[in-house]
């Protein structure tokens, strides 16, 4: 049995960690909703720029902008992972990272190259350790992002995938669909698909007539680079929301475990408190009887 | 018909700007174009440069960068990557910015670093300008 002290010592532990535990909630949960309303603030931009591109695309071929065109021989495969800078998230950054690993793994073994681009600390020590090749990592980013980095990210990727040293860009990022639920999601983000741009606003309002200036085609040019930025960033708005409130439930957790663990190791206390009590009443009942003789 | 145009001014981090108003100039990537209310279906790329608009006869200016207008219905909306009003311009920075770009224009020659700190220039230049303009309109 351990000594009274020990337990004591152990109690005074957890409640200290708990206080930790306690604290890293109410600030993720501070930062979630600073993240949350970051998200609110893109969402006009985001709809208008959809509208906007699939007024344009309905109309088009895939063969007028490289950008839309799918390759057909695939050799290297990109891969933007988009994760946290920290841990103490729960299996966040793990899930994450298991899902860049199975589809570089898929592609790998579909005989491309595969090369990763990683925003987020965690996502670049994966990579680093990995068997693929680590092209560039944003460590320490993910606290204080704004657009500019998604536009570095963004340019990058359509430079590289341009001049050929890419075929195929994936994205693989935390969507943040509630506070209970965050899934790791790859998107493809380069070739863009016709599809999914056009979505399901052709033909809506009485609105077709535009004037275009410069054309179509110059429109374009301009609009889907940004487009692409605008997924990036997409990407990590979403990412740095899910992180936050993976950390708020993990640490949730961690506050009502060390809550069990308190109660159980006062339990021990008790006991062990007593059992020393009754030693001692013991040896003194044996010293006064020896006494007496 | 109507008089009046709304204005729309949105940017990845925020809404910037959301008014009823009666003329809207803006920097096209071919040259600058005026908006007034009941303009033809209408989407233009945009380029750096200030953006005008006219509330009560008074101009008021604002710098956009890396932006489309898109007009429809009466309702003009304006994505840009960037977006400032002339009063929340800080007139310092932006000089600041333009002598340090001026500067890596001296000494670059590479062409990277030579579009990118000709943006840089141009993006300073519109900034002040937009400032400027917006201060002798009296409306910062």
């Amino acid at each position: 049995m351990p000594s009274f002290r020990d337990v004591q010592n152990k109690i005074g532990a957890v409640k200290k960690t708990k206080q930790i535990t306690k604290a890293m909630n109410m600030v993720a949960s501070a930062k979630l909703r600073n993240a949350q309303s970051r998200i609110e603030r893109f969402r006009p931009y985001a709809e208008k720029f959809y509208e906007m591109l699939g007024d344009l695309a309905s109309g088009v071929d895939a063969s007028v902008h490289p950008l839309l065109e799918k390759r057909e021989e695939v050799k290297t495969t990109g891969i933007l992972l988009v994760t946290s800078d920290r841990g103490l998230c729960g299996s966040f950054n793990h899930n994450l990272i298991n899902r860049a690993k199975s589809i570089a793994n898929d592609r790998a073994a579909q005989g491309r190259a595969v090369k990763f681009y990683c925003i987020g600390k965690k996502g670049r020590d994966f990579a680093r350790k990995s068997a693929y090749e680590l092209t560039q990592g944003w460590p320490d980013v993910m606290g204080h992002f704004d657009f500019s980095l998604a536009n570095e990210v963004g340019s990058m990727l359509i430079d590289l995938y341009l001049s050929g040293e890419l075929d195929e860009v994936v994205m693989i990022f935390g969507e943040f669909r509630s506070m209970a639920h965050q899934a790791p999601i790859d998107l493809g983000i380069l070739p863009l698909s016709a599809h999914e741009e056009g979505d399901d606003k052709e033909g809506e309002g009485a609105s077709s007539e535009y004037i275009y200036e410069p054309s179509v085609e110059g429109l374009l040019a301009e609009l889907l680079p940004r487009f692409i930025k605008a997924q990036v960033y997409r990407g990590l708005l979403d990412t740095s929301c899910s992180e936050h409130a993976a950390r708020m439930a993990a640490m949730d957790n961690a506050t009502k475990a060390c809550d069990d663990l308190i109660d159980s190791l006062t339990l021990l206390y008790n006991k062990t408190r007593q059992a020393a009590i009754t030693t001692e009443l013991m040896d003194i009942v044996g010293g006064a009887e020896a006494l007496n003789g | 018909m109507s008089k009046e145009l709304t204005l729309e001014v949105v940017t990845p981090e925020r809404k910037v700007l959301s008014e009823t108003v009666e003329y809207v100039g803006a920097p096209g990537a071919q040259g600058e174009f005026g908006i007034m209310a009941n303009h033809v279906a209408f989407l233009s790329a945009l380029g750096i440069g200030s953006l005008y608009y006219k509330i009560n006869g008074k101009n008021y200016y604002m710098f956009v960068s890396g932006g489309f207008a898109e007009v429809n219905n009466n309702k003009v909306t304006i994505l840009a990557e960037v977006a400032e009003k002339a009063v929340e311009i800080d007139r310092e920075r932006a000089l600041k910015a333009k002598e340090r770009a001026e500067e890596r224009l001296r000494q670059t020659k590479e062409n990277l670093d030579f579009t990118r700190a000709q943006a840089a220039l141009r993006r300073a230049i519109a900034r002040m300008s937009a400032r400027e303009h917006g201060q002798q309109s009296g409306t910062i």
